[in-house]
């Protein structure tokens, strides 16, 4: 007893208490980034494709043999009943059996892109050196064996060409594909997009000048001519493209895939090619690395089951950074006053609380308290007082970019209010003390003393804000996130800041691919995929953020420090 | 170096205590026509809290170019009167001030007085070192650039003038454009002191200067005094008796917020007209 009261009041259990707490977070921390990290990463992976022989029999008697081709992505275990209440014959005798997720692709030629295939009835398993994967831009992944290659619907070369040489023959056209895919995708974003802006600016000029009753003859058949201007650029642009859509579509690969039917496909059809089976781990690395790049900078595609996710970092960082934008100033000019010239009393005690509640309030109400008053009356009235040319059509009556920064700053003005405050309300009074005695106002004092050896609190609520705004997705949904964007808010086109512009949200994504697609097991790894990507930038945003108040401490450390 | 505080008629001399005793009368001592005043007070009461004084009818006055020590027991209202000079207790709230102080004859607690040009007048100087998180420079071009002087060349002469007349020039001539905050405490007192003689006030007010010092620091900042009484009229506060006789010409001694004794340094240290700053100096009170 009395070895347990010494041993208490040494304070050692609170130690080993507040250890082990810390140890618990940290360990939960690291699991779940490494549990997204590695599920996420994965993906990007080009793992073996694997040829087996698969023969099963169901419970009504019947034998079924197949060759199955493609990834293995998943293996489980499963109880004997389940596998037997699905209507598969196993043996009673075993409790648990194996199952394993074939990834066997080719969605358009076979009915389901993933199969469960029961372990001990896989034979014959291979993994041929010839077989080749295919990302493509529709229907997913495609496992086969080159077989022949056709230009304008001739075969070139003959069947007696080995692999190898078939395999150059197709790397090489793959090669021109690429180079062709990218002057269109050029001519579609820069050109085209640009005619189209123009097209329309001037179609609002138009009605603009109509609305008013400012339009004469002279000023109608100029813009007739700029119109026919640009009409003869696009027609010029659209011929470009035709041209080049026929070059892309000369070559056709034709492939045998699992069970010896042979198809084609259209080289235009490609994304990347690469036969894993026999790529070195620097290779798969070289492969890995585009893929991951791709993910990186390129648009979705297939309702965004595949490609990147490049449009939905973009729009989240810029709409962090808008938001940042809007919330420090006015968190810490609120903070300003309500420490250091509002009477503190009854007052400033209701505001306190007030401001603390508004941070618990759900999210989803400041989503559609920005539906109804930013969107609804606000930007109803803008567009009434400046964009009537474009009504009934709204340009800011509408959800976008303007009104979800607007709506997350609100959402995390108390932390930065809270922040803030606490940050001067540490300044010391004898350095007050000092600027007012050699003759400054208190607003010179705030100004040129307290505010900067404030601004390390006020980036502490900045990071704060940005942790909870970056991660914020229900009140999004409501005003300005969506699923695909047709173009990113900031772009080459005056004002280059599209503050009216819908866009697209790492958060919303994860949603959207998560429960929104048609094809779950494809997306999945989408999922992990761009959970990782958003902590790392919601990571990098903060780092950004811990660097300059570490920067800012250093220069205004205050006297106690 | 060129005076700081140029244009004053006042030589600065020693008065003999002949001429002092005639001019001092218990209490409510007179300086006489011929010591001009540079501040007078009258009857300042002072409450933080209602009904409760901290000052109670204070009287005296302050020579121009001449060391006022305060001295007296901790809570006796020595700080709260010094800080009534320039003003300083307005930042308190629920603080009364009653009676009237006088700068130049001019009552600064009227409300036609610009609280932020008397405080550039009379510069204060706090017990614990506080520079601010700048440069050294910066620091003492702070009440410089409030003041709206924007001329490097001048802001340069100004702030070498200040730290030579604060005696560390030497000491921080390669440092200026380091940050104040890694001075020591006794170099950082008196970057205090040069940053307050850079805006030249009248009167400087010393709360306490060397307390948070240690004893060579605190030598250095008497010497300071001293050389410069030549240019102002200085108060100080100080609860060390030996500092109040070492460096001051007047003393106050304050009890229980009530004026006990004003009279010379050398009068009342040597021969106290009251019990209670007898008491006091040898050690005997409370």
């Amino acid at each position: 007893m009395m070895r347990y009261t010494k041993w208490t009041s040494s304070g050692r259990p609170w130690i080993w208490l507040n250890a082990a707490a810390i140890a618990i977070s940290i360990l939960m921390v690291v699991g779940l980034v490494s549990l997204l990290a590695v599920r996420g990463l994965s993906y990007f992976w080009p793992s073996d494709v694997m040829q087996a022989r698969y023969s099963s029999s169901d419970s009504d008697g019947s034998e079924l043999s197949m060759q199955v081709v493609g990834e293995v992505v998943e293996i489980e275990s499963v109880p004997s009943s389940q596998v037997i209440a699905a209507g598969i014959e196993v043996s009673e005798n075993q409790e648990l059996i194996q199952r394993v997720l074939l990834k066997q692709g080719n969605r358009d030629f076979f009915n389901e892109d993933f199969i469960w295939l029961l372990d001990d009835s896989i034979e014959e398993i291979q993994y041929p050196s010839e077989l080749v994967t295919l990302e493509r831009q529709e229907w997913g992944n495609f496992y086969g064996k080159l077989h022949q290659l056709k230009e304008n619907g001739i075969v070139v070369g003959t069947a007696a060409n080995s692999e190898a040489v078939n395999w150059s023959d197709f790397s090489a056209r793959l090669e021109r594909v690429y180079a062709i895919r990218g002057q269109i995708t050029e001519i579609e974003n820069a050109e085209i997009q640009g005619i189209n802006f123009r097209t329309n600016q001037l179609r609002l000029d138009v009605r603009e000048l109509e609305v008013s009753g400012d339009m004469t003859e002279q000023r109608r058949l100029q813009l007739a001519s700029q119109r026919l201007v640009l009409q003869s650029e696009y027609e010029n642009q659209r011929q470009r493209l035709l041209g080049l859509n026929d070059q892309i579509m000369r070559d056709d690969a034709e492939f045998i895939v699992a069970g010896g039917e042979i198809v084609t496909i259209k080289f235009a059809a490609i994304v990347r090619a690469y036969r894993p089976n026999q790529l070195s781990i620097a290779g798969k690395f070289k492969v890995f690395l585009s893929k991951l790049g791709e993910f990186l900078s390129a648009e979705p595609r297939e309702a965004n089951t595949e490609g990147g996710v490049f449009p939905a970092i973009f729009g989240t960082v810029m709409m962090v950074l808008l938001m940042s934008v809007f919330v420090t100033p006015f968190g810490v000019i609120a903070a300003v006053y309500l420490r250091e010239y509002a009477k503190q009393g009854i007052t400033t005690k209701i505001i306190r609380i007030s401001v603390n509640n508004l941070a618990g309030v759900p999210s989803i109400v400041y989503g559609v308290f920005g539906l109804g008053f930013f969107i609804y009356i606000i930007g109803g009235e803008i567009d009434q007082l400046f964009y009537s040319e474009a009504l009934p059509a709204p340009t800011f009556g509408t959800p976008g970019l303007l009104w979800a920064s607007l709506t997350l700053a609100l959402l995390t003005l108390p932390v930065v209010i809270v922040a803030t405050e606490e940050g001067l309300a540490r300044i010391p009074r004898s350095v007050r003390e000092a600027s007012l005695a050699l003759g400054a106002t208190k607003f010179e004092t705030l100004w040129r003393v307290v505010l900067p050896m404030a601004s390390p609190a006020m980036m502490t609520g900045l990071i704060l804000a940005v942790a909870r705004a970056a991660g914020e997705v229900a009140p999004l949904m409501l005003v300005g996130v969506v699923k695909l964007a047709p173009s990113l808010p900031l772009d080459g086109n005056y004002p280059y800041l599209h503050l009216d512009q819908k866009f697209m949200h790492l958060g919303f994504h994860i949603y959207d691919v998560g429960f929104q697609s048609s094809n779950i097991e494809a997306a999945k790894p989408l999922v992990f995929a761009t959970a990782f990507l958003l902590v790392a930038v919601i990571a990098a945003l903060n780092l950004s953020a811990v660097s300059l108040r570490n920067h800012l401490r250093e220069k205004y450390k205050s006297l106690e420090a | 170096m060129s005076k700081l505080k140029p244009g004053s008629d006042v030589v600065a001399a020693k008065p003999d205590s002949n001429f002092l005793r005639e001019q001092f009368d218990g209490h409510t001592p007179s300086l006489g026509k011929e010591l001009p005043r540079c501040l007078e007070v009258e009857n300042l009461s002072l409450s933080y809290t209602r009904g409760k004084k901290a000052l109670n009818s204070i009287n005296l006055y302050i020579a121009k170019q001449r060391v006022t020590a305060f001295i007296g027991p901790s809570g006796c209202g020595k700080s709260s009167l010094l800080r009534c000079f320039n003003r300083m207790n307005d930042l308190i709230d629920d603080c009364v001030i009653e009676g009237a102080i006088r700068l130049e004859g001019e009552d600064i607690y009227q409300k036609s007085v610009e609280v932020a040009e008397l405080r550039r007048r009379v510069g204060m100087v706090f017990q614990k070192p506080n520079p601010f998180p700048k440069t050294v420079y910066e620091n003492v071009a702070y009440g410089l650039r409030i003041q709206g002087l924007r001329s490097k060349r001048k802001l340069d002469e100004i702030v070498e003038e200040s730290l030579v007349a604060a005696a560390l020039w030497d000491e921080v001539k390669d440092r200026l454009h380091d940050n104040a905050l890694s001075l020591s405490g006794g170099q950082q007192q008196r970057l205090v002191i040069a940053r307050t003689i850079a805006v030249q006030p009248e009167v400087l007010l010393l709360d306490e200067p060397a307390s948070s010092l240690d004893p060579v620091s605190t030598l250095k900042i008497e010497e300071l005094i001293s050389e410069l009484k030549e240019s102002y009229t200085i108060v100080i506060v100080t609860h060390n008796m030996q500092q109040a006789a070492r460096v001051s010409d007047y003393t106050a001694f304050l009890n229980m917020g009530n004026m006990v004794e004003f009279d010379t340094t050398d009068r009342l240290f040597t021969n106290p007209s009251e019990k209670q700053t007898e008491d006091y100096i040898t050690g005997r009170y409370g």
